[in-house]
Order: structure tokens, then C-alpha cells, then sequence
């Protein structure tokens, strides 16, 4: 993908004439083998292929799972039931899907935090990171859809609720409501095609996975100190030092992940959605999946309905403009100690607001909610280009070796070839 | 062909001719690309909407309304919507007659809520105008609902009082078949 192809030489008659004709091995090998990976990456560094495994689990859960359910109004709840009853292991599959969902969402927030903090929006990866954007929506919208499959009460009042959202759109809300629900209201034709949806999604998301990873081995990776590779000493080849580690970290988001799923597969959920859809009884406390909880408190935080649903994909959408908003050339916030600061109350703001999402919409609440909305817009709008102007940033390291091993030090040997280590920057 | 007197006369190439019938068929093959990928799109879409059955199950229905007492609010579904069918006590009649517009979020008079000569029966939609919840009856500090996913809190007649519901809650189609019945899904002038 990084146009390394020329490392790779095949060495069997067969492999030689397999790569002749269709040169997937050397895609491969300088994709995930010889591709020359910073020397100073930390474990932030490790969620993409965290958030690869969980792509890969929740298709395999959810093409079992479709194996059993019924995607109807009256037969929905009542198939989930029995793949948690009557199916063989089917109480995996569904408390693995659904708690798969969540960290998925866990380690996609870890990721989108490592872009912000360490800047690795900034060019020459506009591309690459607005992409992710892409998938972060995609993401959002198999989750929504996802979530009200198991036509529960959560299911179907929050499929109420989202669609009327978008009902807030001016002149064609509507029509897209109507569209959607295939009908008056939200009911049988509406779980039927979300299932139908939800299925197309994952593949939509594992497309723009392919373009992902393919814009990031055309601009090479960012790194803690935000400085390119400029010689072979910067880079160590992905095989081993690169897999092994996201092996390694991937094992261990694996127990947190055992955690929820074996001792607490319920805890993320809500136990409203164990009562069968009822559309003539909203339940009391209504409230989103975690990890939506910062847009919901957003959408409460304005009192008027459409300015409430602006707002709230707004507060996703300005994600993509980042790379235009930020004017410092500076990337690493670990070399912009003011931004800095302002960056870590902006993750506070956000955080606040996500528990605020979960509170009842009445009085300080919806005060607080409202200047951590205010916070977070100004953040990307105001913050992000002042701090470029004005701040005067620390000075960075010469190369990220002298960023690991401190000025000064040469240390003897290279990870890789100097040749393919420039190969990221300079060609592709 | 003819076609060719109908195109402008081509500039590349110095050859008029063979310009034309190429910008002919570029234009040609682009219009029906056009055409083509409307004639596909149209039918998905169009496929999404509510269908035959659907729509067929949209019919009139009776409600009588003998068994309802004073006070009591009844669930009818029109539809697959959830329909308030509201016996008014004679005091909230009262109260509801003298609320002033000004009070109001989304202003409407009492006699609008009713049929006439039926003042002690509203008939509303009941999801909430916000967002769609069902809002709880009896409730809040209207004599009338309130919604426990937003807060928004409706009077007697569904009235919006409290944001952040925008409007009133809409009246559907329906008339007085007898005194005790009757009809939704004709007869009267859908509300907004």
C-alpha cells in the first residue's frame, strides 16, 4: 500500500509466480511486516488494531446472531429470548455483541483521544483523520440501529426518539421519517429494515477501515514527539516490534472486555430493555447507550428542539474541520503547554457532559450542561486557532531517537534500512 | 444520421464532423446514465415508504365512548399512533376556558381543542411534540400530562405549557358519529 513493494522478494517458484500476477504477499509484507513504525510509539498507539479485533468480533457475534433472530415486531424480543435460553451459547454471542459494541466505543474514544492530544490530525494526515471521522459516524449509526433490534422498551423509545430527531430537520425531515419508519409510526416495517441496515453498516465501516489503513501507510504514522521519521534510527520494522505489541495490548483490553462480558454483562445496559416493546408506555428515565450520553446532553442543553438537534451534530461534524481549526504547526500537546491545558478541559467538558446525559433534565443540570456545550464548541472554534497565534511552544527533540534516548546519545545500529524507513514520506 | 445537425459543431480535433457526433454521443450516454441511475434510485426509495398494507390498515376506527368516566383518559391505537381519548371534568373545562393565550407556548383557544357543542371531550394524539414520548397523564402542574424524557408538561386539552415540546399536541382526524361515538380517521380537518 506504501508503494514499499520492492522489499519484498518472493523465494519460492510458486510465490514468484503468485506475486506476478497478483503481488498481494508483497502488499502484505510491506504493509504489516517491513513497514517502518516509529521507534517512540507509546500504547495509545496500540488501539487500531484493538478497534480491528473488535470490528472482526462484533461481524463474526452479529452474523451468528442473525442466524436466530427474527427481525419483526412481534418476533424480535421474543427470538432474543431464546438465543439466550434455547440456543447453544447463544448468551455468548448476544452478551458478546452487545457488550462488544461498548468497547468497541471504549477503545474508539482512546483512539480519538490519541489524534487530539498528540495532533495527529494535522498535515499530512488531513485525509486519514476525516476518515476516521467517517467511521466514527458510521460507527455511531450501526449502534443506534443495533440497539433497537432486541425490541425492547429502550429499543423502541429510543428508535422513537432518534427518528423524531431527524424529524426536526426542516422541509424533508419528515419525508426521511416516514422513509424510515415505513409507516405512520415506528413498528414492523421499522425493525426490519434497522436489521437490514445494521447489517450493511459494519461492511460500509470495514471498507472505510481499508482506506484508513491505507491513507496512514501512504503518510506514515504520527508519533509522540509529532516530529517524522528522518532517518532508519527513528523506525523499527512493524514485524515484530509493532504486532507484538498490538498483539500484546489487544490481550489485554481482552480482560477488560472478559470482565464486563462474563461478571457484568449487563451492566452497561438497561433493564427496561427487558420488557417487550409496549408503544402506549414511555419508560421513566430514558437515556441512551454510554457512549452517546455527551450528544444527548448537548441536544437537552438547548431549549428549542431544532437548534438542540444542530447542535448535537454539530458537536461531531466540527470533529472533521479540526485539521483547519488548529493553527499551530505543532502537533504534539506534550510541546504546547498552553493548549495543553485548555485540551485537558476540554476532555473534562466532554467527560462532564457524558455524565450529565445521564441526568434528569431539570434545573443545575441543564445550566452545567449548558456551559460544557458552550466549552466544547469554543474549544474547536475559538481555543484551537488563538492558542496557534499566540502560544510560543517548547522546543522539540532533533530526531525521534534524541525524543527516546535524550540529546546527545548515539546509539549504535539502525531498526531498519534508512531507504525503507524514508519510503512512508517520500513516496506513495 | 441527423442527429448530427442537431449537436453544435464540434472544436477539437479541427474536424467539425467528427466533433459533433462525438459530443453527441458524450452528451447522449451522459443523459442516459442520468436517466438511468434516477430509474433505479427511484424505486429504492419509493420502496421505503409505507406500503399498500400498511396503508390499508389505516382505516377509520370507532371508539364509543359510553364506558369512559369523568377524568379517565383512554389509549386508542389509529395508525400503529397513539391516540388520548379524554373525558374533561366540568372544573377543568372551566380552568381550560380561562386560561389566557397569553399563557401559552404554542396559543390556542379553548374551542379549537373541542368539537363543538362536546366540551368535555378531547381527543390528541399522545406522543410528545419534542421527541415522541408517551407523556404521563395527570401529571405536572397543568391538570393535563407530563413527559418523563424531557420534561415538556401539557394541559387538559394538550396544550403545550412547558417547553421544550414546541406545539400543542395535534388533533387527529375525527367526528361525532352519535353523541357517544365516535369516528377517527375522517371527518374533520387534520391538525398540524
Amino acid at each position: 500500500m506504501s508503494g514499499t513493494a520492492s522489499t519484498y522478494v518472493p523465494k519460492s517458484r510458486v510465490a514468484k509466480w503468485f506475486e506476478a500476477r497478483l503481488p498481494i504477499a508483497g502488499l502484505v509484507h510491506s504493509s504489516f511486516i517491513a513497514y517502518p513504525v516509529p521507534r517512540n510509539l507509546n500504547y495509545f498507539w496500540t488501539f487500531g488494531a484493538i478497534l480491528a479485533a473488535f470490528l472482526g468480533i462484533q461481524i463474526i457475534t452479529g452474523v451468528w446472531l442473525a442466524m436466530h433472530y427474527e427481525p419483526s415486531a412481534t418476533g424480535a424480543f421474543n427470538s432474543v429470548e431464546k438465543i439466550m435460553r434455547d440456543v447453544n451459547y447463544g448468551w455468548l454471542l448476544r452478551y458478546a455483541h452487545a457488550n462488544g459494541a461498548s468497547m468497541f466505543f471504549i477503545a474508539v474514544y482512546v483512539h480519538m483521544f490519541r489524534a487530539l492530544y498528540y495532533g495527529s490530525y494535522k498535515a499530512p494526515r488531513e485525509v486519514l483523520y476525516i476518515l476516521g471521522v467517517v467511521i466514527y459516524l458510521l460507527m455511531m449509526a450501526t449502534a443506534f440501529l443495533g440497539y433497537t433490534l432486541p425490541w425492547g422498551q429502550m429499543s423502541f423509545w429510543g428508535a422513537t426518539v432518534i427518528t423524531n430527531i431527524l424529524a426536526a430537520i426542516p422541509v424533508v425531515g419528515d419525508t426521511i421519517q416516514t422513509l424510515l419508519w415505513g409507516g405512520y409510526s415506528v413498528g414492523n416495517p421499522t425493525v426490519n429494515r434497522f436489521f437490514s441496515l445494521h447489517y450493511l453498516l459494519p461492511w460500509m465501516i470495514a471498507g472505510v477501515v481499508v482506506l484508513h489503513v491505507w491513507a496512514l501507510h501512504v503518510t506514515g504514522q504520527n508519533n509522540p514527539a509529532g516530529i517524522p521519521i528522518k532517518s532508519g534510527k527513528d523506525a523499527v520494522p512493524f514485524t515484530p516490534y509493532a504486532t507484538v505489541k498490538d498483539v500484546f495490548a489487544t490481550c489485554v483490553f481482552m480482560i477488560l472486555f472478559s470482565w464486563f462480558l462474563f461478571y457484568q454483562p449487563n451492566y452497561l445496559g438497561h433493564a427496561d430493555n427487558y420488557i417487550a416493546a409496549n408503544p402506549a408506555v414511555t419508560p421513566a428515565h430514558i437515556v441512551p447507550e454510554w457512549y452517546f450520553l455527551p450528544f444527548y446532553a448537548i441536544l437537552r442543553a438547548v431549549p428549542s428542539k431544532l437548534g438542540g438537534v444542530i447542535l448535537m451534530f454539530s458537536a461531531v461534524i466540527i470533529l472533521a474541520f479540526a485539521p483547519w481549526l488548529d493553527w499551530s504547526r505543532i502537533r504534539s500537546c506534550n510541546y504546547r503547554p498552553i493548549y495543553r491545558q485548555f485540551f485537558w478541559v476540554f476532555i473534562g467538558a466532554t467527560l462532564l457532559l457524558g455524565w450529565l446525559g445521564s441526568q434528569p433534565p431539570e434545573g443545575g443540570y441543564v445550566l452545567a450542561a449548558q456551559i460544557c456545550t458552550a466549552y466544547y464548541f469554543a474549544h474547536f472554534l475559538i481555543v484551537m486557532p488563538l492558542c496557534g497565534l499566540f502560544e510560543t511552544p517548547k522546543a522539540l527533540p532533533a530526531s525521534i531517537l534524541e525524543s527516546v534516548t535524550g540529546p546527545g546519545k548515539q546509539v549504535s545500529g539502525s531498526g531498519i534500512p534508512a531507504g525503507a524507513a524514508a519510503a512512508p514520506t517520500t513516496k506513495g | 444520421m441527423a442527429t448530427t445537425s442537431a449537436t453544435a459543431p464540434g472544436t477539437r480535433d479541427g474536424s467539425p464532423e467528427e466533433g459533433s457526433r462525438r459530443d453527441f454521443l458524450f452528451l447522449a450516454t451522459g443523459a442516459g446514465l442520468a436517466v438511468g441511475a434516477g430509474a433505479v434510485v427511484w424505486p429504492l426509495i419509493s420502496s421505503m415508504a409505507p406500503d399498500a398494507e400498511t396503508i390499508a390498515a389505516g382505516a377509520p376506527i370507532e371508539v364509543d365512548l359510553m364506558p369512559i368516566q369523568d377524568g379517565q383518559i383512554v389509549n386508542v391505537f389509529w395508525r400503529g399512533k397513539l391516540i388520548f381519548v379524554r373525558k374533561l371534568t366540568a372544573k377543568e373545562v372551566t380552568d381550560m376556558q380561562a386560561v389566557p393565550l397569553s399563557a401559552m407556548i404554542d396559543p390556542a383557544a379553548f374551542p379549537t381543542r373541542v368539537k363543538n357543542g362536546h366540551d368535555q371531550w378531547l381527543v390528541v394524539y399522545g406522543n410528545c411534540t419534542h421527541l415522541g414520548c408517551v407523556p404521563i397523564g395527570h401529571q405536572g402542574n397543568f391538570e393535563g400530562w407530563a413527559c418523563p424524557c424531557h420534561g415538556s408538561q401539557f394541559d387538559a386539552v394538550g396544550r403545550v405549557r412547558h417547553g421544550p415540546a414546541p406545539i400543542n399536541l395535534p388533533i387527529p382526524p375525527y367526528a361525532f358519529e352519535t353523541d357517544t361515538k365516535i369516528r377517527i380517521g375522517e371527518g374533520g380537518k387534520e391538525a398540524a
